[in-house]
């Protein structure tokens, strides 16, 4: 990285925010920071940022209204999702709703600088919960899949994905499967895709109970 | 139909509340004692009744039925002598219809789905003629079909009595255009009032309830979020222990926002839920986060040395290791359980372990070859130190 990656933060509690801002700022170029959806949006389309991490829960949307949103008209602003929930809808939601990753809250900071870094480059971030949800919800094959290519895991992917939910950085999946590190991100972005293309019945609940469909 | 008292009165006797409705209509329109009755049962009608946890289906019970039906009829025949009485030739075709309709309207009864007699001793020396006639009497299918019939009979009947003493029916008119007018007079006067008593009661439930559910959250709150924060206070200068309180206070608070309840120790509990517990107690005493993903889940029986073992190496890890956090993943697939117990803390030499005793041999690799698994450990001072732990489903006992 030549240029320090330039972020936007969305976040309706100003002390996560003003917490975030001081963590990242000597690493990363923080443009500008919103509270609300329509102001992010707004500051969003006239700032274009890199990189926005935005929070799932938020009044007017959430996330996941800010990110539909700003992929109308920029669709090559990036976004990484934080939150405090785990619940698998949430997740699930926010991801297809255009998410290129999604972290909790209690990450380090080390760890977020890192995640920020790889979306910017155009990867996926997987936490292990998030591994874990996505092998779930791919877990059975699909009964007469509408769509083999998006609606299942290939055996390749599903072991990149059990290691990442069993606690490996892509450096050690790499080197535990023998594989190069941009493989490992490789299988990762193509599984990100899977899930946010596919019309696996669970997904589609889980994005349906949202409003997202 | 406006407050639930039908169906409220019809959980208290076990009926349909299609048929205790219908009394009511009766009632009503012989004399305005229905109306009365009805709101004598709505003041008297214990709070939170509607809605209540119901059993599944009214019982349905014949006898139960007719017993309501004498009282309704009997009733009316007491109305009747009093004298408050708009005519023979109004009530009782309009009495027939309306349980013409409750029939038509009634719920299929549990017994009726399906077409099997049951298996009563006496029923097995009645020659089979008689059996279906039993059969249609005791709620069959073909004891639905036979209620259908009695319900169209039963409307008809009442409307064509109603039509073919027309005559009578004229001759009632000015009686009848009177008594209208005098209800709608009545009903003008009083209307607005009642209406607007009738919203304030439906507010004033409405807000009990939302008060109960604000000072459940409120206790809820007080006796975790603000003690820990207390706690949290008390304890600045140990952020070991302040970031052990915040866990242990996230971790409740997130099992009680999801579920709607605090967490409870549970004797059916599944695998993965008995697991995440176990890794919060581990966290709790140690201060180590313990973060647990689990792919699916089953029963928790016959998968206690799993646990057990399990339990061993989370605390060998959070002990031992020095590692800031330990992941734990749980798959479960048709005929095995899969768990890993990692670190990233500075690992050791499996091999300079003496295979005759410690606790890794033991405990962990001994138990789960016990139990017919297996148990295998890799580490190295870079990586820290990985526990896999393999145990075969004996039958499938996975859950979805």
């Amino acid at each position: 990285m030549t240029t320090a990656p330039r972020v936007f933060l969305v976040d309706d509690h100003q002390l996560f925010l003003a917490g975030v801002r001081s963590e990242l700022g000597d690493v990363v170029d923080v443009v500008g920071a919103a509270s609300d959806v329509d102001s992010a949006v707004e500051m969003i389309r006239e700032r274009v940022p890199d990189v926005v991490l935005v929070d799932v829960h938020m009044p007017a949307g959430g996330g996941a209204r800010v990110i539909s949103e700003v992929a109308k008209t920029h669709p090559d602003v990036k976004f990484l999702a934080l939150s405090v929930s785990d619940a698998p809808e949430d997740v699930i939601a926010t991801i297809r709703a255009g998410a290129r990753g999604y972290v909790t809250k209690t990450i380090g900071p080390d760890e977020l600088i890192d995640a920020i870094t790889r979306v910017c480059e155009g990867d996926a971030v997987f936490s292990p919960r998030l591994a874990g949800f996505v092998l779930d919800a791919f877990a059975d094959v699909a009964p007469a899949a509408a769509d083999p290519e998006l609606d299942q895991l290939t055996p390749r992917e599903r072991e990149v994905l059990r290691l990442i939910a069993r606690g490996y950085a892509y450096k050690e999946v790499a080197r535990d499967l023998g594989i190069s590190v941009k493989t490992v991100e490789s299988h990762v972005s193509s599984v990100l895709r899977k899930l946010q293309l596919s019309s696996r019945h669970q997904l589609a609940r889980w994005a349906s109970d949202r409003r997202l469909i | 139909m406006v407050a639930g008292v039908a169906v409220g009165l019809a959980d208290a006797l076990g009926l349909e509340p299609n048929v205790v409705r219908c009394g009511f209509v009766v009632l009503a329109i012989a004399s305005g004692f229905g109306v009365i009755l009805y709101g004598v049962g709505w003041a008297l009608m214990p709070d939170g009744a509607q809605g209540a946890a119901r059993p599944e289906s009214p019982r349905g019970d014949a006898v139960a039925t007719a017993a309501f039906g004498a009282v309704v009829l009997g009733g009316l025949l007491l109305v009747r002598a009093v004298g408050l009485w708009p005519g023979d030739v109004i009530v009782w075709p309009l009495a027939a219809a309306l349980v013409g309709l409750a029939l038509l309207a009634m719920r299929t009864t549990p017994s009726a789905t399906t077409s099997e007699l049951p298996d009563w001793p006496l029923l097995r020396r009645v020659p089979p003629d008689a059996a279906d006639a039993i059969a249609v009497l005791v709620g069959t299918r073909r004891g639905a079909l036979a209620r259908i019939a009695a319900g169209v009979a039963c409307v008809v009947f009442g409307l064509a009595a109603f039509v073919v003493s027309v005559d009578s029916w004229r001759a009632l008119r000015g009686t009848l255009v009177a008594t209208v007018a005098v209800v709608i007079g009545i009903a003008l006067v009083v209307g607005p009032a009642v209406s607007r008593l009738v919203h304030a009661l439906v507010a004033e439930r409405r807000d009990r309830i939302r008060a109960d559910e604000r000072a459940d959250v409120a206790a809820h709150l007080h006796d975790s979020v603000l003690q820990t924060l207390a706690l949290v206070q008390r304890r600045a200068d140990e952020p070991r222990e302040v970031v052990r309180l915040a866990r242990m206070q996230e971790r409740e608070l997130r099992a009680w926002l999801l579920s709607g309840e605090a967490p409870a120790a549970n004797a059916n509990a599944s695998l993965g839920a008995t697991l995440e517990e176990l890794a919060a107690s581990i966290e709790a005493e140690n201060g180590v986060p313990v973060e647990v993903v689990r792919v699916r889940d089953c029963g928790i029986e016959g998968t206690e040395p799993l646990l057990a073992a399990a339990r061993e190496a989370m605390l060998n890890a959070v002990r031992h290791s020095g590692a800031a956090a330990v992941s734990v993943y749980l798959e479960v697939e048709p005929e095995q359980v899969t768990i890993f117990v990692r670190d990233r803390g500075h690992g050791f030499d499996t091999e300079a372990v003496p295979a005759d005793r410690g606790g890794i041999s033991h405990s962990i690799v001994g138990r789960m070859t016990r139990a017919g698994g297996r148990a295998s450990v890799r580490s190295a001072a870079d990586t820290g130190t990985e526990v896999e732990l393999v145990l075969p489903l004996a039958k499938a006992v996975e859950s979805p």
